[in-house]
């Protein structure tokens, strides 16, 4: 139990600091790997909590993939990192002002489920016991037959971000030889071959 | 609850024996290895030459590109676990919801293949 204790104040301060890093450090490059910390910590508590389905999919996409994705933006913008700083005194009051909508909306919401009436009856939610169900088992029951139109939502929602991805950034490039197999494989001895005649002391 | 987070104890132990390590290691050769620097050492080197150019380059679009496509079919693994698990309780429903999840997202596939997203030159 205390080990537990320990592993929760590790993972949490660990994650909270390298928030804070991920923010203020100066590099960008480093500002993800930071990132990428926070991501294992938030997954170390995920698995405190008992949701080790979330925890493991947080490892595989956000650090194995999202992580990544950020690294080639924060490269594809070739940052600069004067200018990245001189306006930090003039955004301050627009930055100021989202993070105060961000931070009002989350107390409405943490406020609403302390305070809702309905609160109490979603906390009395029949969630399965995790002592006889195992995560990734509780999930796919219901994930798959009960939220069977949220999941094709989500199937959805991925075909529009594949095609959205190769509209934007595929063009076709100029003078790229490509290998046609099947050209290569179609082509025999009357289309590659020919035979003349040459006469003697003249060329072609 | 308990059970469960005991067979996650040997990656805590793990991940503290790798945190010592390396701590250990990086601490040791600061401390203990002799250090003169001086301004040849600690410039980067690039086979005799000045460096050229900034490290940090303008990268292809086309690495973002397959990056995004990854992440897509990273997530379509990650939705076919659950389903794998419980594919004895859920039915056909189950089964046939996930091979029309399936079916979009190879719809998907197709066209990214005929578009020649996956070819690089």
């Amino acid at each position: 139990m205390i080990v537990e204790a320990l592993a929760f104040y590790m993972f949490a301060a660990v994650a909270v600091a390298s928030g804070v890093l991920v923010v203020s450090v100066r590099n960008p490059v480093h500002s993800v790997l930071f990132l990428i910390l926070a991501f294992f910590n938030a997954a170390g508590l995920f698995v405190l909590v008992g949701a080790e389905f979330l925890a493991m999919i947080l490892v595989v996409v956000y650090v194995g993939a999202v992580a990544v994705l950020f690294l080639f933006v924060v490269m594809m913008l070739d940052i600069d990192f004067a200018a990245l700083r001189s306006g930090f005194i003039r955004y301050l009051p627009i930055g100021a002002m989202v993070g105060l909508v961000l931070l009002s909306e989350l107390a409405l919401i943490v406020g609403a489920w302390i305070t809702a009436p309905e609160a109490a009856s979603a906390f009395g939610a029949p969630s399965p016991d995790a002592a006889k169900i195992a995560n990734t088992h509780a999930l796919g029951l219901v994930l798959y037959t009960k939220y069977a139109y949220l999941f094709q939502a989500a199937g959805m929602i991925l075909l529009v971000a594949m095609v959205g991805a190769i509209v934007l950034t595929l063009r076709d490039r100029e003078g790229v030889r490509r290998q046609n197999i099947g050209e290569q494989l179609a082509r025999g001895k009357h289309n590659s071959v020919e035979v003349r005649k040459v006469r003697t002391g003249s060329g072609i | 609850m308990d059970a469960m987070l005991r067979e996650y104890l040997p990656i805590l132990i793990f991940l503290g024996l790798a945190i010592g390590i390396a701590s250990v290691m990086v601490a040791a050769s600061y401390f203990a290895a002799a250090q003169r620097p001086d301004s040849e050492k600690l410039s980067a080197y690039e086979c005799g030459f000045e460096p050229f150019s900034d490290a940090r380059h303008k990268f292809d679009v086309r690495f973002y590109l397959v990056a995004i496509l990854f992440i897509i079919f990273d997530l379509e693994v990650a939705f076919l676990f659950p389903w794998a698990v419980t594919l004895g309780h859920t039915g056909l429903f189950g089964f046939w919801s996930m091979v029309a999840f399936l079916g979009v997202l190879t719809i998907g596939f197709i066209y990214e293949w005929k578009k020649g997203a996956l070819e690089w030159e």
